[in-house]
């Protein structure tokens, strides 16, 4: 955690447009331009509240990153949007919409094609080779077309910038790959279905700087094609890959801007304090 | 380091060899017997067992020689009777108790489960004699495969669980976050990763079924002839053992010693080849 502004690598002076009319929020932003849009989610598990009353609209082809303290919600918050949060038995009540169209009329499993996961300890499935891991989706959901399938495996483990290092040893255990290696397969594997959003929930949290730079690389690279919701720890990593932050505390959603704004200039005490290191 | 330091560190070094010491004593003490009982089988079993013994059908009282065919045929069939029955209602009984169990019917059939593997087998014999002797007006090698089948489940369905359990929940949410529907994901991704496991309760299931001599008295009964229609009574090692162990005759008590070995040797095997069919791909540890 940073002690100071000064260590944030961002300038110090206001973006040129001002925040008001910026504001990925859900007030001012124009419904189209949002790819997800969260509406007073509240998310529970059995009686404990973890989040309350979350607004948030997810601009379509941007990084946005989610931060805050341990404990805030930020990955409640990131479960909901593929209804993961069900099948650790919590309930929501508020709306979250894919495209307009709300998530809980789509089929969780139909949901969750559209809306890929990244998880933070890497998870690739240990009874499958690297190549079926990555054609696991695929596969697993009845696609016979062999040709088709190594196609997409090469192009989602070039995507996730793994190919040169396994292109070799496709047969090997996905386990045996490094932890950064590991990741990167998850998210082969993730990308390889082609979702149109990728949830990523502390990537690079298990991961060394080396492994953790090239996956930050790859999430740059990403958000041409995906929507990317990063949900972080590490504030620099905010900073340096997505271009809309929200500050999650207590389960409130505290500040969403700019991540430009939020580092320089936050608009709450809360957030500044939290990014400058005073607390959390 | 003054003396009473000195005398705290040398008391602890003792007391820590002292307690490696007693579990390793306990470990002789569960093993020696497993020996004692597998060296003084095969010593009493060697000297009736040659290849005739083991394809040459009985011979009648009296007669010298002989051998039981019939008997290892017919503990071959009552298994795999028994496993098809018992094997997969275990693994899907277990699979549903690990996935969806979280629930008091769930609950209820865990301790049933464990009730019923604590049932003495004879009384599962009078179950499968009720059930499938009567209706059928018969004995059979159906009934002794039902008998051994029930016996199984309780011993599959509870290590499947156990199994299914170990395995990370992050495999189960790396499948569903995918798209996977649910029982996919069971299937595809969490019963192979807990496969080996499950292996070894599927093997403990087979085991005890095939060392079952009660169960089978009075449904399968035993057979001096060949036979392998499982409408038919049929032959057993285990009945074999017990019918010919009973015996006044000196070669008979021989076989029965042999027919004891090859047993023991049978589930021996057994053990070896669903480990070898079930080895991971990549030789790791998995669950």
């Amino acid at each position: 955690m940073e002690s100071n502004k000064s260590d944030v690598p961002m300038p110090l002076q206001k973006p040129r447009v001002s925040s008001q009319e910026s504001l990925p929020r859900v007030d001012g932003m124009q419904e189209s331009s949002a790819k997800m849009v969260a509406k007073n989610i509240n998310a529970y598990f059995g009686k404990t509240r973890a989040l309350r009353d979350v607004s948030l609209a997810i601009p379509r082809n941007r990084v946005t990153a989610i931060i805050g303290p341990s404990g805030c919600g930020k990955s409640t918050f990131l479960r909901c949007l593929n209804r993961m949060h069900e099948v650790a038995r919590g309930t929501m009540t508020g709306e979250i919409t894919l495209d307009g169209q709300t998530v809980m009329a789509y089929d969780p499993v139909l949901l969750r094609r559209r809306v890929g996961m990244v998880f933070q300890k890497p998870n690739p499935f240990p009874t499958m080779s690297v190549f079926d891991n990555a054609a696991a989706g695929l596969k697993l959901n009845g696609v016979g077309n062999k040709s088709f399938i190594a196609e997409k495996v090469e192009k989602s483990l070039r995507a996730a910038a793994l190919w040169d290092e396994v292109k070799d040893s496709l047969g090997k255990s996905g386990v045996s790959l490094s932890g950064g290696q590991q990741q990167r397969l998850c998210i082969a594997r993730a990308i390889a279905v082609d979702p149109e959003v990728l949830l990523m929930d502390e990537p690079a949290s298990a991961l060394d700087p080396i492994s953790t730079a090239k996956i930050e690389e790859l999430i740059y690279q990403l958000k041409a094609n995906y929507t990317i919701v990063i949900v972080t720890h590490n504030m620099q990593q905010a900073a340096r890959v997505s271009d809309s932050t929200a500050f999650f505390y207590m389960g409130e959603m505290v500040e969403f801007d700019e991540t430009k704004t939020m580092f320089t200039t936050p608009g709450k005490k809360q957030t500044e304090d939290y990014i400058t290191g005073r607390f959390g | 380091m003054n003396r009473r330091e000195r005398f705290t560190f040398l008391w602890r070094k003792v007391k820590d060899k002292a307690m490696a010491l007693l579990t390793f004593l306990c470990v002789l003490l569960a093993v020696v017997p497993l020996f004692l009982i597998f060296f003084y089988t095969l010593g009493q079993g060697m000297e009736a067992l040659n290849v005739d013994f083991l394809v040459q059908m009985p011979k009648p009282v009296g007669e010298a020689g002989g051998g039981m065919a019939n008997a290892l045929a017919g503990t071959l069939i009552l298994i795999s009777l028994g496993s098809l029955i018992g094997i997969p209602v275990g693994i899907f009984a277990g699979i549903y108790l690990a996935e969806y169990g979280d629930n008091p019917f769930g609950t209820a059939v865990r301790f049933l489960s464990d009730v019923l593997s604590g049932i003495p087998s004879i009384v599962v014999g009078v179950v499968a004699y009720i059930l499938v002797v009567i209706p059928m007006k018969t004995f059979s090698a159906l009934a002794g495969g039902v008998a051994l089948g029930i016996l199984m489940i309780p011993t599959i369905t509870r290590t499947t669980e156990e199994m299914i359990r170990l395995v990370p929940q992050s495999y189960r949410e790396a499948g569903l976050a995918l798209g996977l529907p649910q029982w996919k994901t069971t299937m595809r991704v969490v019963l192979p990763a807990a496969l080996k496991g499950i292996t070894t309760g599927v093997l403990l299931g087979i085991a005890r079924a095939a060392g079952e001599t009660a169960p089978l008295l009075f449904t399968a009964l035993g057979n001096r002839f060949w036979s392998t229609a499982i409408k038919e009574p049929i032959a057993s090692l285990t009945v074999f053992i017990y019918d010919y162990a009973k015996s006044p005759f000196e070669d008979w008590i021989q076989q029965a010693w042999a027919a004891a070995l090859i047993l023991i040797l049978l589930i021996f095997l057994l053990n070896l080849i669903f480990r070898f069919a079930t080895r991971g791909r990549y030789g790791e540890q998995q669950v």
